[in-house]
């Protein structure tokens, strides 16, 4: 469970600030597969901030699977994030001349977890990578860097995937084998939330939520 | 997050620019190793001046001071006085000489002027000097004023062409009495324009001079009671030549352990400044692990970003650069030390081929141990700053970085 409560980020420089997230609230349930919509400036990128624990709501409460993250400090969000989140973002994200297998365990390296090598092979052969372990980035093409990405964001066995416009630097056809993936992983029960501004990217989605100018003015279910 | 998965990150991350890893080592490997090679040599100095000069430390140096007027003569009866054992319990030997110059004319032609000795039989082990060839003249010979020489190398230079072998036996002139060649000295340098012979024959034949001795060389029992020695024959000296307030004295007596002491610490003070210098180009190569180190950690904000965002806390990112920094510094000085071991050992056996009797460097454990501790202390203060602004790093801010 996902329970954002009243939440505002407020972002101050000087004499101006800048509302970003204006009393949202919001509940994603386990299993869900949800875009989160909204043209640039609705504040979609700061929501993404906020769920994923890389920064703190300035008002407002967030549950993230029944643990109040407001307020912690670096070194517990940081924590809560190799537990609970899984990232897949834009741009990748890999180290450079790490290979696919390295970078599918970097996090499992944080987390202290064991057996990091079988289960990074696992993650790989989940998203159709098996035979690709040890090429690096440079050496795949864009999706199937994505796909390192995805099997980098689930090797922890997170409570949400987030994903910040996670097709915004694919064609087409890499564009469907990835949200393909994400619908698989969805059916298989991974709660996953997609942030993006493409209407037919949002389509894989059940439900989608649209911002604008911080508030929630959509949440639509099919 | 373990010490030896940072450990393992770090050198990954190292590894990914070795030509710039190695650049940067490159400035430490070069700072521990001057400071190495520098004190090496300065050691060696060191060493070869205490043996070099190490045996005239127990010598106390006796001669009529000329500035006072009226200053007597020092005598036979002064060197008798000195031989006392029980007014001089610290002094071992006193060796009295008479000095000159003369003539030495060879009988099938051939001439040179030099400056003339007259000693008696321990000369030898009084000045510090050795033989290359023939014998020197025993207390017998010196107490029958035998007519016998011994050369230094600049007279059998002259005379002989150099040859010592030749020399030996040979009859020469000198003055208006035949001598015979006993031995050839060895140069020290100094004094190689020279001509020994026993002491009352320089008097009988050549110098005159009733019992005037010019200079007495007194030994000390041992280098530590060269102050108790020099106490007894100034006593002896005051009395025979009845001074009675220090200030007064005509003759000078001088220990040449405080000479060398002297000596010994100017060769320690230039040791430690070279060494400074050294120590310079360590700092330099530090500010280079420090200016490669933030390089590094601006160039790597992004993966920074990343790391944080996948649940790095902030130990784990200090960890691996710091551990970065250590590596560079640390492998850096391990090179450093082997190659200024090399070095010292190295260069001193090349000049040791090349010139005579250069002093070998010698490797002091104390200069390797200072240097790999500063070369660890600078990783560890150049990479501090870095990696701490590093791990400080918000991953939102990190991520946006292109």
């Amino acid at each position: 469970m996902i329970e954002l409560e009243h939440v505002s980020k407020v972002y101050s420089t000087g004499a101006v600030s800048l509302r970003a997230l204006d009393d949202v609230t919001l509940r994603i349930g386990n299993g869900e597969l949800v875009a989160v919509m909204g043209p640039s400036g609705s504040g979609k990128s700061t929501m993404m901030n906020i769920l994923g624990c890389l920064d703190v709501p300035s008002e407002g409460s967030y549950l993230l699977d029944g643990e109040p993250v407001a307020g912690l400090s670096e070194n517990r969000l940081a924590d809560v994030r190799s537990r609970k989140i899984g990232f897949v973002f834009q741009s990748f994200n890999l180290l450079p001349r790490t290979s696919a297998i390295r970078n599918v365990e970097l996090p499992m390296v944080y987390a202290g977890t064991s057996n990091r090598r079988r289960r990074a092979q696992q993650a790989l052969e989940r998203v159709g990578l098996g035979d690709r372990t040890d090429h690096q980035p440079n050496q795949l093409s864009g999706g199937q860097q994505q796909r390192v990405a995805v099997a980098r964001a689930l090797v922890t066995d997170p409570a949400m995937i987030l994903a910040d416009e996670p097709t915004g630097n694919l064609d087409t056809t890499s564009t469907v084998d990835v949200m393909n993936l994400f619908v698989e992983l969805n059916e298989a029960g991974r709660t996953i939330v997609l942030i993006t501004h493409e209407p037919e990217v949002a389509e894989f989605a059940q439900r989608v939520v649209t911002l604008r100018d911080g508030r929630i003015v959509g949440d639509e279910r099919r | 997050m373990s010490l030896w998965e940072s450990a393992r990150i770090a050198i990954r991350g190292l590894r990914g620019n070795t030509l710039r890893s190695a650049l940067t080592m490159l400035g430490i490997i070069i700072g521990v190793a001057a400071v190495i090679v520098l004190v090496a040599f300065g050691n060696g100095l060191q060493t070869y001046v205490a043996g070099a000069f190490g045996p005239l430390a127990n010598q106390i140096q006796i001669t009529k001071d000329q500035q006072v007027t009226g200053a007597k003569d020092l005598t036979d009866a002064d060197v008798r006085a000195l031989r006392s054992p029980s007014r001089t319990p610290a002094v071992a030997a006193v060796n009295p000489s008479v000095s000159g110059a003369a003539s030495i004319q060879l009988a099938g032609g051939g001439q040179v002027r030099t400056s003339l000795t007259g000693t008696e039989a321990d000369y030898l082990e009084v000045a510090n000097r050795e033989l290359v060839v023939g014998s020197f003249f025993d207390a017998q010979q010196a107490t029958n004023k035998a007519k016998v020489v011994v050369l230094g190398p600049n007279p059998v230079a002259t005379l002989f062409g150099g040859q010592a072998g030749e020399a030996l036996g040979e009859q020469v002139r000198i003055g208006r009495t035949t001598f015979r060649v006993i031995g050839v000295l060895a140069g020290n340098g100094q004094q190689d324009d020279i001509a020994v012979m026993p002491l009352g024959a320089a008097r009988s034949y050549l110098l005159g001079g009733g019992d005037v001795v010019s200079s007495i060389t007194v030994r000390a029992v041992s280098p530590e009671v060269v102050p108790q020695a020099l106490e007894q024959v100034q006593a002896v000296l005051d009395q025979r030549h009845g001074i009675r307030e220090p200030q007064d004295r005509d003759f000078s007596a001088t220990a040449l352990q405080s000479l060398l002491d002297q000596f010994s610490q100017v060769l320690t003070i230039v040791t430690i400044f070279v060494a400074g210098v050294a120590g310079i180009s360590l700092l330099v190569g530090s500010i280079g692990v420090a200016n490669i180190m933030l390089v590094t950690v601006t160039e790597r904000t992004r993966e920074i970003g990343i790391r944080k965002a996948i649940g790095a806390r902030y130990r784990a990112i200090l960890q691996q650069f710091l551990i970065e920094a250590m590596v560079l510094s640390g492998v850096g000085g391990i090179i450093g030390i082997l190659l200024g071991i090399g070095l010292s050992l190295g260069a001193g056996a090349v000049l040791g081929q090349l010139v005579d009797e250069f002093p070998a460097p010698a490797v002091s454990v104390g200069s390797v141990v200072l240097a790999f501790g500063v070369s660890l202390v600078i990783g560890l203060l150049a990479g501090g700053f870095p990696a701490n602004r590093a791990a400080r790093m918000r991953p939102i801010d990190a991520l946006r970085h292109q």
